[in-house]
């Protein structure tokens, strides 16, 4: 195991610059995740750390050892594809057993190797059978495999879950998240899906346009997002956002909207009359007693998921989702008056996270 | 009706094309007296004499050798250059490969004759008419570009997530190529290989021009010249197009599935 730097990268394919000067570091044994909207440059530079694609510049180490020049077999990294990449002509236990036999390792060692990786996957029985005989979720496992017998120093996945049903999904989310505690692995792991980003990760990179936007653990990514792209990206159902300005005694006045900021500090003063954007999760609203509000709406539709309910409210012309306790007796047509305390108003000028 | 019409037209082709064959065939059999026989007569007694004075008076064995050899030679080189070929001009990005594809079929269309001066010149030059390298390196300039397309599209249909997967394993790319390239890559290379072996088998004019020595003359051009300036020994051209006919299909029918999937691969992705 080891860790992983990234200077200053960059690639780019002919004009167009697909990753722009990125830095981060994963730390030995650390769970990273590279979360991003399609076409963020993501996968570009999972690939370019494997050594698929050459970098345009910029560096990269693997346990403090420069790879950047160095062929993908050289660099010591497993990478477990989308489509994972089995090879189709041989057996789940020739798959396995491919890269030890490229290697040189000695035929006991390889068989025993490839046992205790068939157990650790629960692929014991499947050993004989070509991947075309598999289910995607048995594919899946044996691209998992056919990385973890390599014992690599970095771990690379590439949207590995997003060709699974959403069942077979979640399950092996959790069972990458014990294979992760157990290896105590060194990986870097690209998804656009955030609920894979928030359980797996140890820390989160956001990237977007080939630019990293914010680096950091899942609960400060979610509770405290750098600027807007990462608010409105990360959560579900999205983070409401307005626009407005801070005006006397501390009020954000939005065009629909006021939110009491009493308490955030001195700190805002300085942006009083600038234009701000003002953000809250759905399920920071609380249904106001009257005179409080700080949105007098409308409700459009209601979503009941059982555990909660989603309340979409229109007022004036914009739209609002909060989210409710499921007791609350709410019905479309109903006005509905919604407040958010104050220290739970996410606020940001010029995009930078302020307060 | 579909259903009805189907074997309907299957059986139709199938006379048309092969009541020529079967016709020799039957020939080939038949003694010579019922080979002149009019009316003709269909059933042969399957007489075995005309195959034994094709194999002995009229040296067919040495016809048989010089063909397999040029055959073989023609297919191994062609298919070996073709792959390597194909295979860098569908992975190493290049800008025109379009172009250069389109260019290696027209190569591949042209037609013979137009060439037949200038290749009997070449040949003639390096002393290389009446030998079998004359005549394979003739046969390679029409079977390699055919081999390189029928290679290439198929390259094209092979993930190449699956190398990526084989050189982060731990392969270079000439490791990459041979573990898990060729053996994916199988079906297509022998639909490559067969075709050109036949078309190397079947050839008749370079052979005719390049080989006029008996001795290294092609099964083709050996059954062509039988007649003599007074004979016309039809049992035995029969018995000899039978034989000449034998290698080619039991080639196919050994190796008929994975022509098969060479052929339509890429129809259908995975």
């Amino acid at each position: 195991m080891a860790s992983l730097a990234v200077k200053n990268l960059s690639k780019s394919f002919g004009a167009g610059r697909i990753i722009d000067d990125l830095s981060f570091e994963v730390a030995d044994g650390e769970f990273c995740v590279l979360l991003g909207p399609s076409g963020c440059g993501k996968t570009t530079l999972l690939r370019v750390v494997a050594g698929l694609e050459e970098a345009s510049a910029g560096t990269i180490a693997i346990g403090g050892r420069r790879v950047d020049a160095l062929a993908p077999r050289d660099r010591d990294v497993a990478f477990v594809f989308q489509t994972y990449a089995l090879y189709p002509h041989l057996t789940v236990a020739e798959n396995l057993a491919f890269s030890l036999k490229v290697r040189g390792v000695a035929r006991a060692e390889v068989r025993r190797r490839v046992e205790g990786t068939a157990k650790i996957l629960g692929l014991e029985s499947l050993l004989s059978r070509k991947p075309r005989e598999l289910s995607g979720g048995q594919r899946q496992r044996v691209a998992v495999g056919r990385a973890i017998i390599r014992q690599p120093k970095v771990f690379l996945f590439d949207e590995p879950l997003s060709n699974l049903d959403a069942a077979l999904r979640a399950e092996m989310r959790l069972e990458l998240a014990r294979l992760h505690r157990r290896l105590a692995a060194t990986m870097l792991y690209v998804t656009h899906d955030q609920a894979e980003a928030m359980t797996l990760a140890d820390k989160i990179v956001v990237l977007d346009q080939g630019r990293i936007q914010q680096i950091g653990a899942p609960a400060e990514i979610y509770h405290a997002p750098a600027n807007v792209f990462v608010a409105a990206f990360v959560g579900s159902p999205r983070m409401n956002l307005v626009e407005g300005s801070i005006g006397a005694e501390g009020i954000f006045i939005g065009e629909d909207c006021r939110f009491d900021l009493t308490g955030r500090g001195a700190e805002l003063n300085r942006f009083a009359e600038e234009t701000l954007t003002a953000g809250i999760r759905p399920e920071d609203f609380r249904i106001a007693e009257r005179g409080a509000a700080a949105i007098d709406g409308k409700i459009d539709v209601v979503e009941d998921m059982g555990s909660d309910k989603f309340v979409h409210v229109n007022s004036a012309g914009r739209r609002w989702v909060a989210r409710i306790a499921p007791e609350a007796r709410l019905k479309p047509g109903d006005p509905l008056r919604l407040t958010a305390a104050p220290d739970r108003i996410h606020l940001f000028f010029r995009d930078r996270r302020i307060g | 009706m579909k259903k009805a019409l189907l074997p309907f037209a299957i059986a139709v082709v199938l006379v048309y094309s092969l009541l020529p064959f079967l016709w020799f065939v039957l020939a080939s059999w038949k003694s010579p007296a019922q080979l002149t026989a009019i009316p003709p007569e269909i059933v042969p007694a399957f007489h075995w004499g005309f195959y034994r004075s094709a194999l002995t008076t009229y040296g067919l064995p040495g016809y048989i050798r010089n063909s397999v050899i040029v055959a073989t030679a023609t297919t191994v080189v062609s298919v070996a250059i073709g792959t390597l070929a194909a295979y860098a001009l569908t992975r190493f990005h290049f800008a025109w490969l379009r172009f250069y594809l389109v260019v290696l079929l027209c190569v591949s269309m042209f037609p013979q004759i137009a060439v037949a001066g200038p290749v009997w010149r070449i040949l003639d030059a390096l002393g290389w008419l009446n030998s079998y390298q004359g005549i394979v390196v003739a046969y390679i300039s029409f079977s390699l570009p055919l081999a390189i397309w029928i290679l290439a599209t198929f390259f094209k249909e092979l993930p190449y997530e699956i190398e990526e997967a084989a050189l982060i394993d731990g392969c270079s790319r000439p490791q990459a190529l041979r573990r898990v390239v060729l053996p994916l890559a199988a079906p297509g290379i022998f639909t490559a290989a067969i075709l050109v072996f036949i078309y190397a088998w079947n050839e008749f004019f370079f052979a005719l021009i390049v080989l006029t020595s008996p001795a290294l003359q092609t099964l083709p051009v050996g059954i062509a010249l039988f007649p003599g300036e007074y004979t016309m020994p039809w049992g035995e051209l029969a018995a000899a197009s039978t034989i000449a006919t034998l290698p080619l299909i039991a080639l196919t029918l050994f190796f008929q599935r994975r022509i098969i999937g060479g052929l339509s691969a890429g129809a259908v992705k995975g």
